[in-house]
């Protein structure tokens, strides 16, 4: 028979003994969303725990450093030659590692010491520079205010603390203006008398910048593997980097044939997918560079959570072995009352092979719709647990997370399982049925 | 009308036994007979004498304990399941006392049933069903379950489904058993008809004024084997 034949007949035969199949397909669909609600639990604590550590950059960052800065500094002094020297961190490795594969961003971590003019005061502290995906950071959810308007704008965050300093009511001060002093590191002229010489050092001269307060930030982000905190006062990436503040590194940058060819300290480079970071990694080590990674432990993370939900799994899935016997049940208290029937069909020429698929298609069916039913069940059982965790933080002061999560390949799963689960229970039921002697069948009454 | 000597079943040496505890009940019993092309032929006996077990073996619906069932010269006895579906599809068309009708579905479903499950393309099922039914002169119940048709009209149903698929035998086990005298011979002209078309018709009857009104031979069997053939009106 066709498969559009045995479809069509098998849904009429569904749709004889309703009620009996319906209960069965909801008991199915209980199963289904027995292992749907346990599974999305484990995928959405799991999700969750990945985003909070990768909110902390520490799983998709890789930490760079010139190969060693010990080795770079002996060999100038021992008069190495260069082809023995370190690699210099600068901007042409910079973007040689921003157009590895599965390279989002390459930054550098610009740090440097402040003095901010505000109401008539000073306040020394430390500014760093934000790249604009930090946005995603654990640190800013929840901010005052806004994030940077542009990875270039004339624009500054606070930390709380900071904040404090500058006012008794840290939330007024956004919109506000403040001063920044700075140390810039400025070349210096090259010999006016050589028109080929180029320069060979540089000064180092006070700066100062205004900018518009646009947020205060309760904690203080992370800064990557490389720095345990940022900064106190926060600016866009771009526009510290413009500002060229004297860094640590600048000493060496001076000892070095070219001086003025400016070089980082260290540099982060970002991979979209933390299980992508080891090959970036190896990329970058190939490169002469030394680079640091939390690999791991992103590792042992994913393994624990893959033990956590293939026990999840398990106990879901008991609830539809449980209903896989509904159908054995359903399907040969269908033989019972449909043997006359299975004779004619074999009388009028119905193989075995017929009559089995024609069981197997019911069986499937129920399976099919059982896991479209139990899908959205577990569903809403997921969106529930969702509602009762948010409203028990909510109560505690606590931002809202999501604990459970239904991704496309778990529906997708839930339903092939489950009709797998229902073609494992009809076996017996379709291999009874086609196996009925039709001379028999057609005498029963 | 006979189709000259080209014979469609051969029945040789055909026995077929039951065993029921101890006892071993011999239904058909060392039965030889042949069935030529386009005749009208009447299994006749009483109840138990092994006539419906001889058309069942003719079907493919039963296996001979020992003998050969030979149609369109192929051994049934020989055939595998599916090649015996094969024949109850494409070879014979069969027609019970009971109708054995599916209440479930219209006139029209059941008759396209078989062409389902010969697999013939749904443009030429439709033409082929209207064409059967209208062959037992029904187009007029086409949307009606056999709950809601008379006793002839499920027989003239049964018919139409019996030969939607063309078959080329014909095979009724007591095809008038539940039917008034009347309805009765009504469809006996129906079957004479079908088999002046050319159908080869094998029918058991317990009644011999029917049988000796409309077939062409007569084979009657008591015991399990064959006691006459030939006899005819």
């Amino acid at each position: 028979m066709k498969a559009r034949d045995l479809v069509e007949l098998a849904g009429r035969n569904l749709r004889e003994a309703f009620l009996r199949n319906s209960l069965t397909t909801i008991g199915i669909s209980v199963g289904v969303a027995s292992l749907v609600a346990m599974l999305s639990l484990g995928v959405g604590l799991q999700d969750l725990a990945s985003d909070r550590l990768a909110r902390t950059g520490l799983f998709d960052a890789i930490f760079v450093t010139p190969h060693s800065a010990a080795a770079a500094f002996r060999g100038s002094q021992a008069g190495t030659s260069p082809a023995e020297r370190p690699k210099p961190l600068d901007e042409d490795a910079r973007q040689k590692m921003a157009a590895l594969p599965n390279v989002v961003e390459v930054y550098p971590d610009i740090r440097f010491p402040i003095e901010i003019h505000f109401a008539g005061n000073s306040y020394a502290t430390v500014a760093a520079g934000v790249t604009p995906s930090a946005r995603k950071d654990g640190a800013f959810e929840g901010m005052k205010g806004n994030f940077f308007s542009s990875p270039n704008a004339d624009e500054t965050i606070l930390q709380i603390d900071l904040a404090h300093q500058l006012s008794n009511q840290p939330d007024m001060l956004i919109g506000k203006d403040l001063t920044l002093r700075y140390a810039e590191r400025e070349p210096l002229p090259a010999d006016p008398n050589d028109s080929n010489a180029a320069s060979d050092g540089f000064s180092i001269v006070p700066k100062e910048k205004t900018l518009r307060i646009v947020g205060v930030v309760e904690t203080e982000p992370a800064g990557g593997i490389g720095s345990l905190g940022r900064g106190r006062l926060l600016l866009p990436l771009d526009l510290a980097e413009t500002l060229r503040s004297a860094q640590a590194n600048d000493l060496r940058d001076l000892l070095r044939d070219s001086p003025n060819r400016h070089t980082y300290e260290s540099l982060t480079v970002r991979v979209n997918d933390p299980p992508k970071v080891k090959a970036v990694e190896d990329s970058i080590k190939q490169m002469g560079f030394a680079a640091f990674s939390l690999l791991d432990a992103s590792k042992s993370l994913s393994l624990v959570f893959t033990v956590f939900d293939l026990f999840l799994g398990i106990f879901g899935s008991l609830a539809l072995v449980v209903a896989s016997l509904g159908i054995v049940n359903t399907l040969v208290m269908a033989i019972l009352e449909r043997r006359r029937e299975i004779g004619i069909l074999k009388a009028l020429g119905a193989s075995d092979r017929d009559v089995r698929s024609l069981f197997f298609v019911e069986a499937g069916a129920m399976g099919w719709l059982g896991g479209i039913l139990g899908v959205s069940i577990g569903w809403i059982i997921g969106h529930a647990i969702n509602l009762g965790t948010n409203i028990y933080l909510k109560g505690r002061n606590l931002p809202a997370i999501s604990v459970t999560a239904v991704p496309i390949w778990m529906v997708a799963a839930a339903i092939i399982f489950s009709i797998l689960v229902s073609l494992a229970a009809g076996i017996y039921p379709a291999s009874r049925a086609a196996g009925l002697d039709p001379v028999e069948a057609l005498r029963y009454e | 009308m006979t189709n000259g000597n080209l014979m469609v079943i051969r029945a040789d040496r055909v026995a077929r036994h039951y065993r029921m505890g101890a006892a071993v009940v011999r239904a058909v019993d060392d039965v030889t007979l042949g069935v030529r092309a386009g005749e009208f032929i009447a299994l006749l006996g009483s109840s138990g004498s092994g006539k419906s077990t001889l058309l069942n073996l003719m079907a493919g619906l039963d296996r001979p304990s020992s003998g050969a069932i030979l149609a369109e010269g192929r051994n049934l006895a020989e055939m595998s399941p599916q090649e015996l579906a094969k024949h109850r599809s494409h070879t014979i068309g069969i027609v019970f006392q009971a109708f054995n009708l599916l209440p479930r579905m219209t006139l029209e479903e059941n008759v396209e049933l078989p062409l389902r499950l010969a697999e013939i393309d749904r443009e030429e099922r439709t033409a082929r069903v209207r064409q059967a039914i209208e062959r037992v002169r029904l187009s007029a119940r086409l949307s009606h379950r056999p709950g809601e048709l008379s006793g002839g009209e499920q027989q003239r149903t049964a018919l139409a489904r019996a030969l939607v698929n063309r078959p080329s035998i014909l095979l009724a086990d007591e095809p008038t058993g539940n039917l008034d005298s009347a309805t009765g011979d009504e469809i006996m002209r129906l079957l004479r008809e079908i088999n002046e078309s050319g159908m080869t018709i094998v029918m058991v009857t317990h009644e011999r004024p029917r049988a000796e009104r409309f077939a062409h031979r007569i084979i009657t069997m008591s015991d399990g084997k064959v006691i006459s053939d030939g006899g005819s009106a």
